[in-house]
């Protein structure tokens, strides 16, 4: 027979609205990557409800790969995609936020009213006698003995994923690399021979080591390739101006 | 009933003829008419043979039957083919056979210059097979098979010239009213099927003895429109005039003294059913006289000597329906005029023929005159045919057109009296268009150009023209003679006749009376054409009478209003259904497939999402679903 | 308390992920709601194992979990892959199905 404890239950009551709240606020902010956060808390959340109802192993698993392992992956392409694309929340297919809202009512009171009308015919057990060598004996003594099989099928998966997003990033050339000769010679035909110098090192121009101001070409205005893109479309890059030097005093002094 | 096996070789030896020149083609065309004519003569020498057979036989078994093969067996329908021989078939069968094969004869020299005659003679033998087995049939089915082939032959043979389209279409005026008269017959076996179980004559007079008169009025009624459609009877008459665009032996065969006597053989033959029903008897007797003075009427205005005659048909056959139907009095003698208007009209139709042939196929009678001169034969025979038919005692017109007027005064109070009237009427009229048709032809100043050169017609042309003409001259006395002919038929009739009738005149005087009308019909005619100018092109400005009897008493006219334009606007009304209702409601399926497919097409946005808000959607139903379900 | 509760918080998690593929556009926001769905369903798993108390629930929910992670590994690559060809990574722009 299971006796929920108290201090389940507080933990529980706290919790469990915090991760609607996030998870309701995941679908509504703006830009991704606070969509991702909020993910990241709910899965925490969930890791701890898993601790509390004795599924220990599961639980420090859900932290170690969700949101560990997944939840950094989708911050990284959130990263690499855009994190300046941020969704304007008005929407484009017409007739479709009503639907979603009443499918969202209607599922949901569906949803929980079954639930709350659903019986197993029998009280709850709790785990400790499943538990009683451990959790993760439990689970291991399960897992290699009675779904040996979906356990080898699962591992065939995961290789087979990892090969998958090989093949997918990979960025195979449909031309050949141009050779060093190539490049010399392309460099050297293009426009003036200013533009087969070639650019200046990383640095030349830079009026400050900070990635937000950007360096200054010798006719005063910003070179392109040293505003961050990101930076820019979040309206963070400074003006160069306020870095300049002031007045430099080049009267040399006596060292004493 | 003994059975006669020789019976099948009437029938079957002008069929093979019919059958061989057709299918042998072109290789028969040097003596396919003799074919033909042999077997038209083979058949006649079987009749002959049949009566001498009949002749010795004791009156009760003069009837033969031969049963060919069971045709319909079906549940509780039996039919037989079968035939059946008796005193009023063989009537028939020797005046189709006899006439035929003389008609035969005189083809042979008619159309040899036709390059289509096999074709011809095949139509004439298949003519001859169908009207035998008509006559020969022993139920109404057997008759039906007859009747059809007979309008077959004679669609065929109307329209023997089919390049003139007005040929073409006079065939298929023919045969469509026929197929109206066609229908009655239809209906009436029907009748009598539902009612009696049985088609055959036999099974049929079995059961009118105890069956309803509804019954039997409703089959005579039907059998009189069948009637009607084959003898041009009034209502469905119009197509009698038309039918003489076929070749002239094709009118003298069929349209005088054979097919359009079905109608007449089809009434007597069912005598057992109109004695039972006095109502359709009494519709006969009307058809018959208005019909008689219909066809009268148009004969006086007609100008083309074929058309001439033919009205003058209609008009005879309405005095032989007007004579069946006076009831068991009036059968004999409507047979016997039947008989005796064979050979005085087959006669003078092959004389009309014999006159075209002359005079370059011209058939208006206001180009010719005086051919009396240049076609004696000719003349002489086609006036002893007029001479029978205007009812000149002794010939045979006079004693067989006398006793239906008689009978007609006999048959009783208001009703014989305005009969007897209409048919002297009729006969004062007949013998003024007749006499016309003579005087206008043959004995009035000539008034044809010099390019005619009118001769007489060869042997084989005015032989069976005269053999006709000895039979106009002797065959009424023969059969009046002791009551030869009626007491012939008289087993076929039922012995209803033998008690005497009252007599309302006299027959003296009824004859008197009636060569007093044919008097004054003759004299009024030599008065208006014979001693007047008679003028080469039809006058214009005659009387409204003229003008209506010129056309056929606007009977095409009235047809035309009454059934084919109406016909044509429901065919019109059809058509328009059909294009809109039917195909409406075809295309109304295409539209409204197209309707909807384009209507589910606009789910096909091709966003993502709206195909997520679905499969949604189709989960909260899945859920609703269950939710309810375990309510 | 009522070890169902947990079944509830799942439920409703399950429809705001729900709710989410449909309304947001950027293609890997979609991504994440799917994953809170797949989430959703480990917790009802493990709260099923606990009332029925067996580990048939957990060890269900960890094959989730791993079938989780590599459906993210690839579905991620795809993303990359579509924003380098069409440099968007709004799901609305990949409408060339559309009628």
């Amino acid at each position: 027979m299971l006796e929920i404890q108290t201090p389940e239950a507080v933990m529980f009551w706290v919790l469990a609205p915090l991760s609607v709240i996030a998870a309701l606020g995941m679908l509504l902010v703006k830009k991704a990557v606070h969509s991702a956060l909020l993910l990241a808390w709910i899965m925490v959340t969930l890791a701890i409800f898993y601790i509390a109802q004795d599924a220990v192993f599961l639980g420090i698993v859900q932290i170690v790969v969700y949101t560990g392992a997944v939840m950094m992956l989708f911050l990284f392409i959130l990263m690499l995609v855009g994190v300046d694309a941020s969704d304007s929340l008005t929407e484009t297919i017409s007739g479709l936020r009503p639907i979603a809202i009443t499918a969202a009512i209607g599922f949901g009171g569906i949803f929980v009213s079954l639930i709350g009308r659903a019986t197993l015919g029998h009280s709850a057990y709790g785990l400790k006698a499943a538990n009683a060598n451990g959790n993760v004996e439990g689970l291991a003594y399960k897992l290699f003995s009675d779904y040996v099989f979906p356990f080898e099928v699962i591992s065939a998966l995961l290789i087979t994923a990892a090969l998958g997003a090989m093949v997918l990033a990979h960025h195979q050339r449909s031309v050949a690399r141009p050779t060093q000769r190539e490049q010399s010679i392309a460099r050297f035909r293009t426009g003036t021979i200013g533009a087969a110098a070639g650019l200046p090192s990383p640095g030349v121009f830079a009026r400050h080591n900070a990635v937000d101001v950007p360096a200054l070409l010798p006719d005063g205005t910003p070179a392109p390739t040293s505003i961050s893109a990101t930076l820019k479309a979040r309206g963070d890059m400074l003006e160069s101006k306020s870095f300049e030097l002031g007045e430099v005093d080049n009267t040399v002094t006596e060292e004493k | 009933m003994t059975t006669s096996t020789s019976l099948i070789y009437l029938i079957a030896l002008p069929l093979a003829g019919a059958a061989i020149l057709l299918l042998a083609g072109r290789r028969a065309d040097k003596w396919g008419h003799l074919l033909g004519t042999a077997m038209s003569a083979g058949s006649f020498a079987v009749g002959l043979y049949q009566l001498s057979l009949m002749l010795d036989r004791p009156t009760e078994e003069r009837a033969v039957g031969q049963k060919l093969f069971t045709w319909i067996s079906v549940g509780s329908f039996n039919v037989d083919a079968g035939l059946l021989l008796d005193q009023l078939s063989i009537c028939f069968v020797l005046l189709i056979t006899g006439v035929g094969t003389l008609i035969h004869i005189y083809s042979i020299s008619y159309m040899s210059h036709d390059e289509n005659r096999r074709r011809f003679f095949a139509y004439l033998n298949l003519f001859i097979a169908s009207m035998l087995l008509l006559v020969l049939g022993d139920s109404y089915l057997n008759l039906y098979v007859g009747w059809e082939g007979v309008g077959l032959a004679s669609y065929l043979l109307i329209g023997f010239w089919n390049q003139k389209p007005a040929y073409a279409t006079a065939s298929k005026k023919a045969f469509v009213m026929n197929r109206i008269g066609d229908m009655g017959l239809s209906f009436a076996i029907m009748i009598a099927f539902a009612s009696f179980g049985s088609v055959s004559f036999s099974g049929v007079e079995e059961a009118s003895h105890h069956a309803s008169e509804a019954a039997l009025t409703a089959i005579g009624i039907m059998l009189l429109i069948a009637a009607a459609g084959k003898s041009a009877q009034f209502p469905l008459q119009a197509w009698l005039g038309d039918a003489m665009a076929g070749p002239t032996p094709v009118s003298a065969l069929i349209h005088a003294a054979t097919m359009v006597t079905a109608g007449v053989y089809l009434i007597v033959r069912s005598n057992f059913i109109f004695d039972a029903a006095p109502i359709a008897q009494l519709l006969v007797v009307i058809v018959g006289a208005i019909t008689l003075i219909f066809g009268a009427i148009v004969g006086t205005a007609k100008d083309d000597i074929k058309k001439a005659l033919a009205a003058s048909t209609m008009s005879q056959i309405g005095y032989m329906i007007l004579g069946a139907g006076l009831g068991p009095a009036g059968y004999a003698y409507a047979i016997m005029h039947l008989l005796t208007h064979g050979f005085f009209k087959a006669g003078m139709f092959l004389g009309a023929g014999s006159v075209m042939h002359g005079m370059n196929d011209e058939v208006n009678m206001r180009r010719y005159g005086a051919l009396r001169k240049f076609m004696p034969i000719t003349f002489i025979t086609f006036g002893l045919g007029y001479l029978a038919i205007i009812g000149v005692p002794p010939f045979a017109g006079f004693y067989s057109k006398d006793l239906i007027i008689e009978t007609a005064f006999n048959a009783g109070g208001f009703k014989g009296i305005l009969l007897g009237s209409t048919a002297l009427f009729g006969a004062a009229i007949t013998a003024f268009y007749m006499t016309r048709v003579m005087v206008l032809t043959f004995t009035s100043p000539k008034r044809w150009e010099e390019d005619q050169h009118p001769h007489e017609s060869p042997i084989l042309m005015w032989i069976p023209m005269a053999i006709l003409a000895i039979g106009s001259v002797t065959t009424g006395f023969l059969f009046t003679r002791g009551d030869a002919l009626k007491n012939w038929l008289k087993p076929v009739f039922g012995d209803h006749g033998g008690h005497s009738e009252e007599h309302l005149f006299e027959p003296i005087v009824v004859s008197a009376m009636a060569v007093t009308a044919v008097l004054i019909g003759v004299g009024i005619a030599l008065a208006k054409y014979q001693f007047s100018e008679v003028d080469a092109e039809a006058p214009q400005n005659v009387s409204i009478f003229t003008r209506i009897a010129r056309k056929d008493l606007m009977q095409d006219s009235v047809n035309e209003s009454l059934f084919m334009r109406p016909g044509q606007a429901l065919t019109r009304l059809l058509v328009k259904t059909d294009e809109n209702v039917v195909d409406g409601a075809v295309r109304l399926v295409g539209r409204t497939a197209v309707g909807a497919g384009s209507e589910l097409r606009k789910t096909q946005t091709g966003f993502a999402r709206s195909y997520a808000a679905l499969i949604l959607i189709g989960a909260i139903a899945l859920i609703a679903g269950i939710w309810v379900v375990t309510q | 308390m009522n070890p169902y509760n947990y079944l509830y918080v799942a439920a409703l998690l399950f429809t705001i992920g729900a709710v989410g593929v449909v309304v947001r556009r950027n293609a890997i926001v979609v991504f994440m709601c799917v994953e809170l769905m797949l989430n959703a369903a480990n917790l009802t798993l493990v709260t099923f194992a606990r009332i029925n108390g067996t580990l048939e629930g957990q060890v269900v929910a960890f094959f989730t979990m791993v079938v989780a992670a590599c459906e993210v590994v690839v579905g991620l690559a795809i993303i990359v892959a579509i924003y380098r060809s069409r440099r968007s990574a709004s799901v609305d722009d990949a409408s060339l199905l559309k009628r």
